[in-house]
């Protein structure tokens, strides 16, 4: 089914379109919050959350003002940040911890018995720089606006927009080698 | 627009990362909508993150039914739209179950006055056939005592056949010589036409003497017909003849109805 339809019969609150866009986005909404809160029960239940509030939310969403994946990325991202900062993290979300969406590549290097390319992240993201990961890690998972991830990757605010896109597009190039 | 231009500025990269603001949103969701390359460049950015998001996720998302349970067994709209119904007509429910509360008790007072009215009638009839029952014990004594009367043993028993004026009639005379009475049981006569009465006599036979012994009053609305008469005379027979209403000094023989002889005894 074409995604406008499906999300437009979600926003009139048809539950089989709901479960169908659950069933899209549960898993990548649900790793960008443990990529912040960093605790796997905890983001289970986060990532529930967010999916309530996106059905008790559905008439809010304007596709005019962005994807609808967007939608819910953003709404996830501040759930996490909400639930670090109730952790009383002090912390602003530039001092979280300089971990990276691929530290689940790392820890689980030493683990003989799983494969380090579950689901083929490895393939996806061993060509990429580390300051490709970076970036990426910023804007897709944590949110940050360009000059925010200027300020962090200490780069002028114009190369933030050039080397994401290079980077995206190394990922795309990955994507088709497989 | 140059549109390869505008794809390489890395823009809508950042739109799919939903970190622009709301006016650059807008702006290319127009470009996406005019130009098919910017849509279809906008889907390839979103899969990749996509498949970015998905492969990095190590989170088993909880199961759709345990969503949903969360949400309250969430429905399309068809489950929601009965219950408004039903929360709208709610505030009447109380009124229309006192309405039906205050019919139902009129119709139970009505009742109930209906069953006082149905007691106080069957009182009545109670009441009437009580007196009934009084009337006919009343009426059964009197009978009772006549038959006593009759069955006396110093009574005796005179038949007084019907005469030349009325052959069918007859009347029976019980003469109790003891106590002077005569009782005179007429069944046998015909009501007397208006302005008549009969008058009974005691006769001596010889010579013919009649004396009067009284008049059947009121022959008509008596029951038994059975009249109690005094008769201190030695009777050898009895007649009944109709006199004129009062009686007379002496009977008018051609009205002789019934006529007996005492027998000798």
């Amino acid at each position: 089914m074409q995604l406008d339809l499906l999300v437009e019969k979600f926003q009139k609150k048809d539950a089989t379109a709901f479960e169908t866009l659950y069933g899209m986005y549960a898993e990548n909404i649900c790793g960008v919050i443990n990529t912040i809160v960093k605790n796997e029960g905890r983001s289970q239940e986060i990532c529930q959350d967010v999916f309530v509030k996106i059905w008790n939310n559905a008439s809010s969403y304007n596709s005019a003002k962005g994807r609808f994946f967007t939608w819910i990325l953003n709404i996830a991202r501040n759930a996490a940040i909400d639930e670090i900062r109730s952790r009383s993290y002090k912390n602003e979300k530039k001092n979280l911890s300089a971990d990276y969406f691929v530290s689940v590549l790392e820890s689980k290097e030493d683990d003989s018995t799983t494969t380090t390319d579950t689901k083929g992240l490895k393939k996806l993201v061993q060509s990429l720089k580390k300051k490709c990961v970076q970036i990426i890690e910023l804007l897709y998972f944590r949110g940050y606006t360009q000059k925010e991830a200027a300020e962090e990757l200490a780069i002028p605010i114009g190369t933030v927009k050039t080397r994401n896109r290079s980077c995206i597009s190394k990922l795309r190039e990955n994507m088709e080698v497989e | 627009m140059n549109v390869q231009e505008y794809i390489a500025s890395g823009i809508l990269e950042l739109y799919v990362a939903g970190v622009l603001t709301e006016k650059e949103n807008l702006e290319i969701d127009a470009y996406a909508k005019e130009y098919p390359e910017i849509k279809a460049e906008i889907i390839n950015i979103e899969n990749a993150i996509l498949e970015l998001t998905r492969r990095s996720n190590t989170v088993n998302p909880y199961s759709f039914d345990t969503l949903k349970t969360k949400l309250g067994n969430l429905e399309s709209d068809t489950k929601v739209i009965p219950m408004k119904k039903g929360s709208d007509w709610t505030p009447y429910l109380g009124w229309a179950a006192s309405i039906l509360l205050a019919i139902g008790l009129f119709w139970v007072y009505n009742q109930n006055e209906n069953l006082k009215s149905d007691i106080e009638i069957v009182e009545q009839q109670n009441q009437a056939l009580e007196q009934q029952i009084a009337d006919s014990d009343a009426s059964l004594e009197k009978t009772q005592d006549l038959l006593n009367t009759l069955r006396d043993k110093n009574i005796s028993v005179i038949s007084l056949g019907g005469q030349e004026v009325s052959p069918t009639s007859y009347a029976k005379a019980y003469w109790n010589r003891q106590e002077e009475k005569v009782f005179i049981d007429a069944q046998g006569l015909p009501e007397p036409p208006d302005g008549f009465v009969y008058q009974v006599w005691s006769l001596k036979l010889s010579p013919l003497t009649p004396t009067s012994m009284g008049l059947l009053e009121d022959f008509a609305t008596d029951d038994n017909k059975v009249f109690a008469l005094n008769n201190p005379n030695d009777s050898e027979a009895f007649g009944i003849t109709l006199e004129p209403a009062g009686g007379s000094e002496s009977p008018t023989l051609e009205q002789l109805y019934t006529l007996g002889v005492v027998s000798a005894s």
